[in-house]
């Protein structure tokens, strides 16, 4: 006889593996974008990063003597890869993203117990790695041309598979230069001469996919709209970034940036709707994930200000990963009737 | 009227369509009728009557045992054929006592009491009327209704909500009724309101059956009942969610709606209440509705309680397709049923037989902590917290995150994405706190028992050595004696 099956006999219309498709619809505007801004060379290192995202994570899973085809079917591992690229000079040479993706799914992930245990976001994770461990492969970028005028695919492959250095293209990042002028006592004004304001659609050099701030908000949205994420989390990390931006720029706007500046640099986007809405290591509850996003992006703003580094969006939301757990121990529903402690609530007095 | 804001909830497919149109049908008599004892929340009632006797339709056939229990009557006239175990309507097919009636055919009624004016009966009176007449919480949770009245009475309760959300998918019997029979239902709830004292009375309807809330209202017009269209969603037949989205109040955890001033009752029962006042007519029959997408022709019968899911079924043009799972109740909340042999019992407001399609439900992935569930739950819990509590084996931390206020709605296994089964985790680590807190009873007995019988021992010793010293005491006052009687 089959097992009893418990109530409820229906269920929405919805998966695991879905939810990852949407999410992956949601940034393909953006990637796009980068393909289009960088040509072949991201559209060699999208690929590679994904096929070793699901190699890596077979071989974990074969090792642990799991069945491989549902998990890699879940697209969760495939989607940490994407991230994780979209996060990468769009140059960067073939093994910068294999490595990556390796760590994301292997160390980050599966070492943890697999999808919905890891503490830390696998793509962030994997960023500050290489970040930490090859500060010249991750700051070396390059700076957008159309695609027209973008090297071939054949020398592309020779940029992402035998590092081949094309002259004339190496740029510094908007954030990276801003930051050095500023450590220089270059005042804002003479340290933007030249340099293009940050545009929606990308125009500077950086990550493949954190300079199409549209495109990346365009798919946030479509994201909230199809429920797969809430406002919560977003809203506050641009927030937390915007409003100090917006007090000390007002007051010394000579040292300090302003939020436009901040709102469309670096990674701040991808991170505000795709990074910190990654449900495993964010918190539980609304309110949980807006003081979750505020955290990240104050912390996203102090380090852009004041830290070492020109970007801040990984570390600080590495940060806030680990302060989850905390977060979701103090912030929970209350429940029906009962108050905020959980004690019972009080019989109303008779009235009549 | 303002209604007030409302947590969590789901909006699942209706498929109330499939039945929604269908007339009531008066089920044709069944040969036999399979009448549980135990139809209600409470101790199962004491037979009355013994095997062959001849029974008239109306007629007690057990007794209501205790303080919460129905009484059960006939549900026909005819001989008594059986008494003795039966399957009951329970997912592993475990039986119950189960009283068998041998139908004559004639379906003659008992002479019954008949007020010549129900209103002028004292609210005592129409609380015994409707405790005599075996009446239960239709809408589920077949409580005994005259228990409900008695305590409303005596916590002058001042709010009476009728609840007409029917928001389980498919069942539609409680919209059938309030579109055939309004003026009935809004007499049976002026009724309640007589034998309450209640001095605000409401009807909450979902917004998703105008008919039923056009057909309320106008029976309702010009008496003291308002009429009120609620929002469609599950569970919005929650009583307490009724509650909360007509008077904003919320029933305290540990304590009753009555505590709050407040009664509610189902439709399906101020319509039996009227029936068991104004005609003396015990609860018999209701209205159940067969669907699914495997039911040939979906309906909504008025069925006698004891008549077998079998006949309903084949009442209904039989199955049209392989049924995937036949369910008692509503999809939401109902429980799967592994035969359909089963007697259709007070409480049952559908059968249903789903197509796999209608089901839905996958193999079981790992959470992804989406918080779905979270914010799908009408009660403010966390389930996926829980469930990880369960299944690490510690039911204690699943209870300090709010396990027992768990009213087991389904919304959060409805909507997880990773279709983990939450619902049934949590009703298994009810079951273990059950089984555990009998165990710490028993165990507290037994060492009650035990301190006594050590206490016992002891007094005895010590009676026994009181005794032997003061034999010793007297023997040595004696030999005192004897010695200086030698001197």
């Amino acid at each position: 006889m089959n097992p009893i099956a418990h109530s409820p006999h229906a269920h929405a219309p919805i998966s695991v593996g879905r939810v990852m498709a949407l999410v992956m619809l949601a940034l393909t505007p953006a990637t796009l974008s980068g393909f289009w801004l960088y040509g072949w060379p991201a559209v060699n290192l999208w690929a590679v990063s994904l096929l070793a995202a699901l190699l890596g994570e077979a071989l974990v899973l074969r090792l642990q003597q799991r069945e491989i085809k549902p998990v890699l079917m879940d697209g969760s591992g495939i989607l940490t890869a994407w991230l994780l690229v979209l996060s990468l000079p769009p140059w960067a040479p073939w093994w910068i993203a294999v490595l990556g993706s390796l760590f994301a799914v292997i160390i980050s992930k599966q070492l943890y117990g697999g999808l919905g245990q890891n503490p830390f976001n696998p793509a962030m994770a994997a960023r500050v790695m290489l970040l930490i461990s090859f500060p010249v492969e991750m700051t070396t970028w390059t700076a957008p041309q159309a695609f027209a005028r973008a090297p071939g695919w054949l020398e592309s492959l020779s940029i992402t598979f035998s590092g081949a250095q094309v002259d004339a293209i190496a740029s510094a990042s908007l954030l990276g230069h801003v930051k050095t002028e500023f450590t220089r006592g270059i005042e804002w004004q003479q340290a933007m001469s030249g340099y293009h304001a940050p545009a929606l659609w990308g125009g500077g050099a950086g990550s493949m996919g954190e300079t199409a701030a549209l495109f990346l908000l365009v798919g946030g949205l479509f994201l909230i709209y199809k429920r797969v994420i809430t406002w919560h989390a977003p809203a506050a990390m641009l927030a937390g970034v915007v409003v100090p931006a917006m007090i000390f720029s007002a007051i010394n706007p000579a040292h300090f940036a302003g939020p436009l500046y901040h709102l469309l640099s670096g990674g701040l986007m991808l991170g505000a709707f795709f990074i910190i809405t990654d449900p495993v290591t964010s918190p539980n509850t609304g309110t949980g994930q807006f003081i979750f996003g505020l955290g990240c992006g104050l912390l996203t703003w102090i380090i852009r200000t004041w830290g070492g580094y020109p970007e801040g969006v990984a570390f600080a939301v590495m940060l806030m990963n680990a302060a989850t757990p905390i977060i979701d121990h103090y912030v929970k529903p209350r429940i029906y009737g009962r108050n905020r402690r959980g004690v019972s609530l009080e019989p109303v007095k008779k009235e009549s | 009227m303002k209604l007030f804001k409302l947590r969590g909830g789901v909006h699942p497919q209706g498929w109330k369509e499939l039945a929604s149109e269908r007339e009531i049908r008066i089920l044709p008599l069944p040969e036999r009728l399979f009448v549980p004892l135990q139809q209600h929340v409470g101790a199962p009632a004491q037979p009355l009557v013994r095997v062959g006797e001849h029974v008239l339709k109306g007629q007690l056939i057990a007794a209501s045992q205790g303080f919460i229990s129905a009484a059960v009557h006939s549900p026909t006239s005819g001989r008594i054929s059986a008494i003795g175990d039966y399957a009951a309507a329970h997912p592993s097919g475990l039986t119950a006592p189960t009283v068998t009636i041998a139908s004559d055919g004639d379906d003659r009624w008992l002479d019954t009491d008949v007020p010549a004016d129900p209103f002028l009966l004292t609210p005592e009176d129409i609380a015994a009327r409707v405790g005599k007449a075996g009446i239960v919480g239709l809408g589920g949770a077949t409580f005994p209704s005259a228990v409900k009245l008695n305590l409303s009475r005596k916590n002058n309760v001042h709010t009476l909500i009728i609840n007409g959300g029917e928001c389980e998918p498919y069942i539609t019997c409680d919209d059938r009724l309030m579109r055939e029979h309004a003026s009935n239902i809004i007499e049976g709830v002026r009724l309640i309101r007589h034998a309450v004292g209640a001095v605000n009375v409401m009807v909450g309807i979902e917004e998703n059956k105008p008919a039923a809330l056009f057909a309320m209202q106008t029976a309702a017009a010009g008496t003291e009942v308002k009429v009120i269209a609620v929002p469609a969603m599950y569970p919005m037949g929650w009583d307490k969610q009724m509650i909360r989205a007509l008077t904003g109040r919320e029933v305290p955890a540990d304590g009753r709606s009555a505590d709050i001033g407040v009664l509610v009752h189902n439709v399906a029962t101020a319509f039996a209440v009227r029936d068991a006042v104004r005609f003396g007519r015990p609860l018999v029959s209701r209205l159940v509705t067969v669907s699914g997408g495997a039911v040939a022709e979906p309906g909504n019968l008025m069925v006698p309680v004891g008549t077998l899911v079998e006949t309903l079924f084949g009442y209904c043009g039989g199955f049209s397709s392989k049924p995937a799972r036949l369910v008692l109740g509503g999809p939401m909340m109902g429980m799967e049923l592994s035969t359909i042999n089963v007697p259709v019992v007070k409480g049952t407001s559908g059968v249903l037989a789903l197509t796999k399609g209608e089901i839905g439900r996958e193999q079981a992935s790992p959470c992804i902590r989406c918080s779905s569930c979270i914010r799908a739950c009408p009660v403010g819990l966390l389930p996926l917290q829980m469930a990880a509590h369960i299944r690490a084996g510690d039911s204690a931390g699943a209870v300090s995150q709010g396990l027992k206020d768990c009213i087991a709605c389904g919304c959060c296994s409805f909507v997880c994405p990773s279709h983990i089964p939450l619902v049934h985790y949590f009703n298994f680590a009810k079951g273990e706190l059950m089984e555990q807190e009998r165990g710490k009873l028993k165990q507290e007995a037994t060492k009650k028992l035990a301190d006594e019988r050590i206490a016992r021992i002891q007094r005895i010793e010590q009676e026994r050595q009181a005794a032997a010293a003061k034999r010793k005491a007297a023997r040595e006052a004696r030999e005192l004696a004897a010695k200086a009687g030698t001197v």
